[in-house]
């Protein structure tokens, strides 16, 4: 515990900065690793739908030069890498001339808004219901029901997504149906832009709180099982502490520390996991984007998306691991 | 231990009152092949001041007993029958709320485990602090700091470790945190189980020693477990031997080694190593039977040298075979005039 020492801060630093050198230059590599080129299955795919695309070659060379695709690899790679620095991944070749960065900047918000503020009800209402399934002295009509909501667990979370849309927003309209927030309404610190944007996000957020707190509830009661079989549980009933007491303090707050590693891995993969309850709300978050993206062949949005998640995963585990000596005194920085 | 600290027998528990009395204590655990009858109808009194010893090999139910005596038996285990007497009421016929309140201020453990005995993401101090505090109270952060680091006093611990967390601490260290909880609420009993057994022999030595003075200098009674005969000897005043959930004899140290009575325990005592004399290990093999299915009569039947028809049938009673001495065994028979006889004497000298 303490402070964090620097030679530690700046060790992990590094490697967090490594982590995302190596994702991207990965990222790089791959589509120039594929056979063909971007630009020319674009055209290729324009020809299919139009039947003809007038002086396609033409085009294609134009583009080539414009995006640096005719340089030498070396050139484009120090290229995008010095791009990379200043968050510049290019045009989208969908939306041209919008920037990835631009499209990336208007997404951004509305996932991180959504998810994180679901994925942390989901964790924390998990972890409550998965202890107070294991706790003895829980109500046993609570402990019948919880399992009973779980089965919601194993739904994919689409069919959750259309489920609630067709009973919330079709039938009984409660909710609206789509989008991000009414399009009347104008951005800003305002009740009515506020509201709308909690009305809208309502249903996607339920949706994946349904269909994963199983998960954490699941995990955290057989933590809780694991603990109540530990030597200092028995020493815990036998000084006569208070139920409830022993619970948090002793049971709740050592459960609850593998369950923390699990939360900061589950953000790394948050985006990733819910790209189609976005699309299905047609959410203006990054997982629409990313959808868009991959159904447009858009290699450049794909890249900038791809890139801004290893960022966020790898940032998430820089978190934990700075943060998890202060929740673990087991655990030391530097690991001695 | 030297025989000054140690009183003598006589003088401990002639004419004190009675602390701890246990009666029939039953407890079983559930298996998918029936019951283990891991205590299997226990008495004993523990009177004021004593420390009494509880030995047998590993596996006979000591353990059980003393989480039967606290109250502490788990799934698949439970109580079967049993009444445990504590300063004028019946642990086992009382409410949980009656029970906890008496837990620690009358009743306390020094655990088995001390290694993980202590919870890992709580500091020293908190751990015996919140002991203090559910029982009596909240109190001021001088007033229990104080009274905190004087517990670590009367147990040799250092100041230094107060804001400590268990990891940071030896095994031996971890183990007089808990001597320093069980004396916080200065209970009237207190039952170390096994307490030294997973420190090594130095270390075991000054533990044992910090647990007799701690106690002398409270007067608390004792239970003390362990199955290492030689050194129970030293640190207890009476002794119950235990075989396969029974006790089968409980006499003063000084009874006990001088003239055994059950054969058991004799077996026990002359497995005890001597310096200066070798020999063989006599102990050879541990509970023969099936806890689950124990045999009609005397449960050592299958082990006893000393084997007779009658022990095939009948459970010997417990008796008074001389003062301060109770057998469990048909080698003692009552004679009219009320006198007790060893029946391999008759035999050999008819
Ligand atoms: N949870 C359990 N389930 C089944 N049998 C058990 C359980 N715990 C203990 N036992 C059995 O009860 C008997 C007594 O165990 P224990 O009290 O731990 O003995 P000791 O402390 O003397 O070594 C043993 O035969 C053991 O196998
Ligand atoms: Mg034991």
């Amino acid at each position: 515990m303490g402070p964090i020492p620097r030679n530690y801060l700046m060790r992990r630093l590094g490697i967090f900065f490594l982590t995302i050198f190596l994702a991207a230059t990965i990222i790089w590599l791959i589509p120039r690793l594929a056979p063909g080129d971007p630009i020319t299955a674009m055209i290729d795919r324009m020809t299919r739908t139009a039947g003809y695309v007038e002086n396609s070659d033409v085009i294609i060379e134009g583009w080539k030069e414009r995006f640096g695709l005719n340089d030498p690899l070396p050139v484009q790679y120090v290229r995008y890498l010095g791009n990379l620095v200043t968050l510049d991944f290019g045009y989208s070749l969908a939306y041209f001339p919008t920037t990835v960065s631009q499209l990336i900047a208007q997404a951004l918000p509305w996932t991180l808004g959504l998810l994180l503020i679901a994925v942390t009800i989901t964790f924390l209402i998990g972890n409550f219901l998965g202890a107070i399934l294991a706790w003895t002295r829980t109500p046993r009509l609570v402990r019948y029901l919880i399992p009973l909501a779980m089965i919601f667990t194993s739904i994919p979370s689409i069919l959750a997504a259309l489920f609630l849309l067709y009973i919330f927003a079709f039938l009984l309209n409660w909710f609206p149906m789509l989008g991000s927030y009414e399009l009347g309404v104008t951005p800003g610190l305002n009740l009515e832009f506020i509201s709308s944007v909690i009305k809208h996000g309502t249903l996607p957020a339920l949706s994946i709180i349904l269909v994963s707190f199983g998960y954490w509830a699941l995990g955290m009661r057989g933590m809780m099982i694991t603990i109540e079989g530990e030597d200092y549980m028995h020493l815990a009933r036998a000084k006569g502490l208070k139920s409830f007491y022993i619970l948090y303090r002793y049971m709740v707050r050592n459960a609850i520390l593998p369950q923390i590693t699990a939360f900061a891995i589950t953000l790394g993969t948050l985006v990733s996991g819910q790209i189609l309850v976005e699309y299905i709300f047609a959410y203006k978050g990054m997982g629409t984007l990313i959808y868009d993206a991959i159904v447009n062949q858009d290699f450049a949005v794909i890249q900038g998306t791809s890139f801004i998640l290893i960022v966020m995963t790898a940032l998430a585990v820089l978190i934990i691991d700075l943060a998890y000596p202060l929740i673990d005194p087991r655990i030391s920085h530097g690991g001695k | 231990m030297s025989e000054a600290i140690r009183k003598s027998t006589a003088e401990t528990y002639e004419n004190k009152e009675v602390v701890l009395d246990v009666k029939d204590l039953r407890v079983y655990y559930e298996t998918p092949k029936g019951d283990v009858l891991a205590v299997d109808g226990i008495h004993f009194k523990l009177y004021e001041g004593e420390t009494l010893g509880l030995v047998g090999e590993s596996g006979c139910g000591k353990s059980t007993a003393a989480m039967g005596i606290l109250q502490l038996i788990t799934p698949p285990g439970r109580i079967v029958t049993g009444e445990v007497w504590l300063d004028g009421s019946n642990l086992l016929a009382m409410s949980e709320e009656e029970l906890r309140q008496r837990r620690w201020t009358k009743l306390a453990l020094i655990p088995q485990g001390a290694m993980n005995s202590l919870n890992p993401t709580m500091r020293i101090s908190q751990q015996i602090r919140d002991v203090i505090e559910t029982h009596e109270g909240k109190k001021r952060g001088d007033d229990i700091k104080q009274r905190i680091l004087e517990l670590f006093k009367m147990v040799g611990l250092p100041g230094r470790i107060y804001d400590m967390y268990p990891h940071e601490l030896s095994g031996g260290m971890k183990q007089r945190v808990c001597i320093a909880m069980a004396i916080a609420l200065d209970p009237m009993v207190i039952i170390a189980d096994e307490s030294t057994s997973a420190l090594d022999v130095v270390v075991q030595r000054v533990v044992a020693q910090t647990m007799l003075r701690v106690k002398e200098a409270l007067g608390v009674s004792m239970i003390m477990i362990g199955h290492d005969m030689g050194l129970m000897a030293q640190m207890v005043d009476r002794i119950a031997v235990m075989y396969a959930g029974h006790i089968v004899e409980i006499a003063g140290v000084e009874e006990l080694f001088y003239k055994p009575g059950h054969p058991y325990s004799q077996l026990l005592i002359e497995s005890v190593p001597s310096l200066t004399e070798r020999k063989p290990l006599k102990i050879t093999e541990g509970i023969t039977h099936d806890p689950r299915n124990p045999p009609p009569g005397c449960i050592f039947q299958l082990r006893c040298p000393f084997v007779m028809d009658e022990c095939r049938r009948v459970k010997p009673p417990i008796v008074e075979i001389r003062p301060h001495q109770q057998v469990a065994c048909h080698l003692f028979k009552q004679q009219e005039d009320g006198s007790i006889i060893d029946v391999r004497d008759i035999a050999t000298n008819p």
